[in-house]
């Protein structure tokens, strides 16, 4: 049974690493500010959720698990607002999700 | 391990210093300071400080970034290009590094155990303090009690650096102090219009200001404590103030509570000292303020903590508001 | 087991920190500050338990919280940069 949960640990563990990578490369090599977006916010997400869960299965039942299910909680609440503000910035100050060069505002 | 992730953190490190001073847009170098707090924080725990790393964070990463964004709402935003005088500030700055560099070749190595702090200093406070405090946070016993001047004159520091920015900041330039009602502007703008952030931030701010009683009562168990209790209060009340208006705000927690939380922390830190001479003992000296030394050490540390969290609180707050009513140039 | 997570995390760290400096907008230097923050979030998380101390997650609950307040009080800025700036244009017309 223990080598289960450490099994189903390692995977959502390294899934959530992969993720993590996923995200990073995107945000530097995709052409444009709102796919770069995407990127950044779901990969976020996703790995949150993938590494936190892979945590809480090695803490158990203690103090430690209450405390990385608030992170969790706090990160999926807190993450996708804070994109969907930045975004709603960026467009209502007249960046364009296009990708011609005279999208970019000044900085 | 810890090796490689320190050396990684630290070019890290490195590399964000070099990009922030190349930079000249001003705004780039106050994002890029947020992550160079983030790194720095980072660095801490690897090396095992906790509650220097979560003060850095509540303070670097947080608060530093709102206030500088403020100040820079107040001047321009590209850096003025100096032409005169670099072969001298180039030369100043050369000899002084080599000057750091020769001093370190006299200390011990970092982490060696043969270094006297390893050997005579530390080991001490590690017995002593269950016998005489019998808290588990070491830190918090040095900072409480071991070295309780050292804390007190901290904190006189930043009840001193609050006065000093709320003068600075209050001069007759222009309005000065606004009357609240009057609206930064009248078009739509800013995050009071925006439904999404202004729902997820009410429901959080609540939370965010239970978790700093938490850091704050349980500085003794846990890295926390003062400093960085009063740090993630403050957030919660600069997040309210982000949400709903600086005006609403300062309805929230008007000003003349602002200064009293400022004063009324540090006279209570000066009170506590007082406490002990008037009960027989030394300034600052917590075993007389109960029958049990041990646990007149640890009420004595609770409350000076309670007066760190509450003038820090209120120190960041008022400069907060400082910065956010004066009318931008 | 955590090793791994550890290193992709720093890469990813590494790669924001890429972003931050070069992205030719500011919005993409906010974006990857957002990154970089939930990013040490996470890292704080793993690295607490890779060395047995689960009692340092607070450093980590607080971060998510600041990085948060931090964005927004960024994107504040923004919105009364561009409205002064029109401001101005209207006055100075």
């Amino acid at each position: 049974m223990d080598s289960a949960i450490d099994v189903l640990s390692w995977i959502l563990l390294t899934l959530g690493g992969a993720f993590v990578f996923v995200g990073g490369l995107g945000a530097l090599r995709l052409p444009n500010f709102y796919t770069r977006m995407h990127a950044a916010s779901l990969t976020d997400s996703m790995a949150s959720i993938l590494i936190l869960l892979g945590i809480m299965l090695q803490a158990g039942w203690s103090l430690a698990a209450i405390k990385l299910l608030a992170i969790l909680a706090f990160l999926l609440l807190t993450g996708p607002t804070a994109s969907y503000a930045l975004a709603n910035s960026a467009l209502l100050s007249g960046l364009k999700p296009g990708n011609s060069p005279a999208d970019s505002t000044e900085n | 391990m810890v090796i490689l992730f320190a050396v990684f953190l630290l070019t890290l490190l490195v590399l964000t210093a070099v990009a922030i001073v190349r930079t000249e847009n001003l705004f780039v170098a106050v994002m890029l300071t947020g992550i160079f707090s983030l790194l720095m924080a980072a660095n801490f725990f690897v090396l095992d400080a906790a509650d220097v790393a979560l003060t850095e964070a509540a303070i670097g990463a947080g608060i530093t970034t709102v206030l500088f964004l403020g100040a820079l709402a107040l001047t321009a935003e590209h850096e003025k290009s100096v032409s005169a005088g670099r072969w001298l500030s180039m030369g100043v700055v050369v000899v002084t590094t080599l000057i750091l560099v020769y001093a370190t070749f006299d200390k011990p190595r970092l982490g060696d155990p043969e270094a006297p702090v390893h050997l005579h200093v530390a080991p001490w406070y590690l017995e002593e303090t269950p016998e005489l405090i019998g808290i588990p946070n070491v830190v918090t016993a040095i900072l409480g009690s071991f070295r309780g001047y050292d804390t007190l004159g901290e904190l006189f520091v930043i009840f001193t650096a609050c006065i000093g920015v709320l003068f600075l900041l209050s001069g007759p330039r222009g309005q000065h102090l606004p009357p609240d009602d009057m609206a930064l502007s009248s078009t739509a703008h800013g995050l009071r219009h925006h439904l999404i952030p202004k729902v997820v931030g009410r429901l959080l701010i609540p939370f965010i200001v239970l978790f700093g009683f938490y850091v704050q009562f349980h500085g003794e168990y846990g890295p926390g404590g003062g400093f960085q209790a009063g740090a993630i209060v403050a957030a919660g009340i600069i997040l309210y103030a982000l949400l709903e208006g600086e005006a609403q705000a300062l309805k929230a927690v008007p000003r003349s509570v602002l200064m009293g939380m400022v004063i009324g922390g540090a006279m209570l830190y000066g009170a506590v000292g007082i406490a002990g001479i008037a009960l027989g003992g030394n300034f600052l000296d917590y075993s007389v303020l109960a029958d049990n030394p041990v646990k007149g050490q640890q009420f004595g540390i609770l409350v000076i903590e309670l007066g760190v969290g509450i003038t820090v609180c209120g120190a960041l707050l008022s400069i907060f508001h400082a910065f956010a009513a004066r009318e931008p140039v | 087991m955590y090793y791994l997570v550890s290193i992709a995390i720093l890469v990813t760290m590494a790669l924001a920190l890429a972003r931050a400096v070069l992205g030719p907008s500011v919005y993409d230097r906010v974006l990857a500050v957002n990154m970089f923050g939930t990013k040490t979030t996470l890292l704080l998380s793993v690295i607490a338990f890779l060395y047995g101390r689960p009692d340092f997650l607070d450093l980590a609950l607080t971060y998510a919280l600041i990085n948060f307040i931090g964005v927004l009080a960024v994107l504040e800025f923004f919105q009364s940069r561009s409205t002064r700036r029109a401001n101005d244009r209207v006055d100075g017309a």
